[in-house]
């Protein structure tokens, strides 16, 4: 279903690591949200999809995710992605140990 | 407690090696995940939000020292130094990653332990009464026969691919701190004639459909209970609901086909199979028993316990609060909460593990207990102990005198960790402890249970709670919804809907609202919040619940 004015990415967890990666322009995966690349055509974001599940020995579970741009970047429009952009709120761990939030 | 035998220590060691395989065909891409997700599952690994998550049984939730000891050597090398106590007397790892696992698990098998069926649809680790062996209205240590169904049930040919989970818990005391009528079959030790047998609870469970188990029968004599489980499980097997995981539970089985029709194929099942348990299982249950003997409980001068007593009001409070009766005369349990005001509930950090450890091993006969209320008990500790085990604990910052009152709340780990969630529940349980902690209040509200699922599912068993607390994701909001009146205990009930939820900053001032209503309603201190639920019903607490003008609230009460 095409969505109008409602960009998305690709994002996954690790196979290794089990931590939340995002998909990129050069068919990579990064830990840094803004490194995604951003789909405004949903049949584009489609063929990609395809593209990054068929990186089986690297990721596990690939879905699309809606996000909104701000002055910040972009930044993703539910709280669940917006919790896996950080970590738990319980403790400093995860994405917010390191440099990516 | 029970040792492994050298069955049991093969059967561990091959699964490992098993999984060994598993990953390692995982990594090189032999398996996809589609094939490797049930072996994973299988053994108790988890992909959450952000990481992997493993979770170990701790068989009818005991452990020795060097059980948590080596709990709190995992928690530092491959995890984050800390772990996750749950309702279901296992430990939960957050953050392994895939190829230390088969490690962990090596690990787990120096000490007896492992990771097998604590996920999938199969019959989960067995659970009981944290206070087994060691309350004072038991008749018999329930652990025994949990680990008789524990071994019944370990890779059990027929039972690896059930409809769907199968919870099993087991009880030797009239008062039920197991919650038997919330698992698929609980099970209370009972008497007839002076001979033991077991009362037989089945069809409960929490969830989506949350159902409160019914007696199938009064009473089964202890040589006929695995051949009776085994059939009850056999027709299940057959007759549960393959085409929808949401029917699939054994409590939808027996609502579509009703008890009394269920009843009739489990005894004509049992006619089946009974002959062919000829005694092995009741020459392993003495061998079992043996395993389960009392301590060798000791005497020691209760002076300086009594001074300590008297002269210390927060030890007194302490004491008040958190030791329960023991059989043995100036013995006790001491509870260790893990509720820390502003702490996640049910979590410990290694140095704390290591500490538990230390007191178990030098006041507890090398005893410890996991709860499903996510606290840690010291089972058998003499009273004489008590100073010394506080002045230990407060040293850890784990003296919180809080057992069973505001504070002592279930959560589940929710949308902090949980991949399932809806809404998070941690920060909720945080924030009314840290809350109601600096009103000072708690000891003056008395027993009160609040329990909080992330979603539907339901691993907070908010629907048991006094209160529950139910997260929801409301049109792209964290929404939390309100039960009352539920009990867990030897009275169940599950929470009835209080009305609309709330969004997270509207959830203290909810509770707060029920609370002073409660407080102004009751007719005594001593009538709890559960009995004052029961005698006013729904009604008056929903309106005071959604009151928002408390002046009229109080005109209400007046
Ligand atoms: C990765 C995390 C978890 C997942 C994926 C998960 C999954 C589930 C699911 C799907 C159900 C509903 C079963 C049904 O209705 O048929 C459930 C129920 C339950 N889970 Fe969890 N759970 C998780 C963590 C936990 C934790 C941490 C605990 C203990 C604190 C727990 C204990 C329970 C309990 C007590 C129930 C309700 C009793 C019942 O089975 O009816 N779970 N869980
Ligand atoms: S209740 Fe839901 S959110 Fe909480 S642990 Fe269970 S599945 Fe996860």
């Amino acid at each position: 279903m095409p969505r109008p004015n409602f960009d998305q990415i690709i994002t996954a967890n690790d196979l290794l690591e089990g931590d939340v990666v995002y998909f990129t322009a050069a068919a990579t995966w990064s830990r840094d949200i803004q490194k995604a690349e951003v789909f405004s055509d949903e049949a584009i974001a489609q063929v990609r999809l395809i593209e990054a599940m068929a990186q089986t020995n690297i990721i596990v579970g690939a879905y699309l995710m809606p996000i909104q741009h701000t002055k910040d970047g972009h930044a993703p429009t539910h709280f669940r992605e917006e919790f896996r952009t950080k970590g738990p709120s319980n403790y400093a761990h995860g994405k917010q140990e390191q440099t990516y939030v | 407690m029970y040792k492994y035998n050298d069955f049991d220590h093969a059967f561990v060691t091959s699964r490992n090696a098993q999984f060994r395989e598993q990953v390692n065909r995982r990594i090189s891409g032999a398996l996809s995940e589609d094939e490797f997700k049930p072996l994973r599952l299988m053994n108790g690994l988890y992909l959450q939000l952000h990481a992997y998550m493993l979770r170990v049984a701790i068989p009818y939730g005991t452990l020795n020292s060097a059980q948590m000891r080596q709990l709190a050597m995992i928690a530092d090398r491959w995890d984050k130094g800390y772990g996750h106590f749950t309702t279901r007397q296992n430990i939960q790892f957050n953050w392994p990653k895939l190829q230390d696992v088969p490690n962990i698990l090596d690990a787990l098998a120096e000490v007896e332990m492992h990771a097998i069926q604590t996920s999938g649809n199969t019959i989960r680790n067995v659970t009981a009464d944290h206070f087994a062996g060691a309350a004072a209205d038991e008749i018999a240590d329930p652990r025994i026969y949990a680990e008789l169904i524990r071994q019944w049930s370990t890779d059990h040919p027929e039972f690896q691919f059930l409809p769907r989970k199968f919870k099993v818990a087991v009880t030797g005391a009239k008062q039920d701190r197991a919650v038997i009528h919330a698992h698929d079959i609980g099970l209370q030790i009972v008497e007839q004639n002076g001979k033991p047998g077991m009362r037989i609870i089945i069809g409960g469970g929490l969830g989506r459909t949350p159902m409160i188990g019914k007696v199938i029968r009064e009473f089964v004599a202890m040589d006929d209970i695995l051949p009776y489980l085994e059939s009850v499980v056999s027709v299940w097997n057959l007759l549960g609901r393959r085409d929808n995981k949401y029917k699939a539970r054994i409590k939808i089985t027996i609502h579509e086909n009703g008890i009394d029709e269920f009843s009739r194929l489990v005894d004509e099942r049992f006619a089946l199979i009974r002959p062919s348990f000829q005694g092995f299982d009741q020459t392993l249950l003495s061998e079992i028993s043996d395993a389960f003997d009392a301590p060798k409980f000791q005497r020691f001068d209760l002076s300086a316990f009594d001074k300590r007593y008297q002269g210390d009001p927060n030890f007194r409070s302490w004491v008040d609060t958190n030791i329960s009766a023991h059989k043995q005369a100036d013995y006790a349990i001491a509870a260790i909460s893990l509720k820390s005001h502003g702490e996640t509930p049910g979590d410990a950090s290694s140095a704390q593990m290591r500490r538990i450890a230390d007191l178990a091993k030098t006041y507890s006969h090398d005893e410890l207990r996991i709860s499903h209320e996510q606290n840690i008990v010291l089972p058998h500790v003499h009273k004489a102990h008590l100073p010394n085990i506080y002045d230990a604990l407060r040293a850890i910052g784990l003296a919180t005198a809080n057992i069973g009152l505001i504070s002592d709340i279930i959560a589940c780990p929710g949308m902090d960790y949980c991949a399932l969630a809806t809404a998070r529940s941690i920060p909720i349980a945080q924030d009314i402890a840290t809350h109601f902690d600096a009103l000072k209040l708690e000891h003056e509200i008395g027993p009160l249970k609040i329990k909080i699922s992330g979603c539907i599912n339901a691993c907070g068993h908010h629907h048991v709670g006094h209160i529950g607390i139910l997260g929801l994701d409301r049109a792209g909001v964290e929404n939390y919804q309100i039960t009352l009146g539920g009990d867990g205990t030897e009275t169940p009930a599950i929470g009835e809907r209080a009305g609309p939820g709330f969004c997270a900053d509207e959830v203290i001032p909810a509770i707060e609202r029920l609370i002073h209503f409660y407080m102004n309603e009751r007719l005594a201190p001593s009538e709890t919040f559960l009995e004052c639920y029961r005698r006013l019903g729904l009604g008056p607490f929903k309106s005071a619940l959604y009151e928002t003008d408390q002046s009229k609230v109080r005109a209400n009460a007046a």
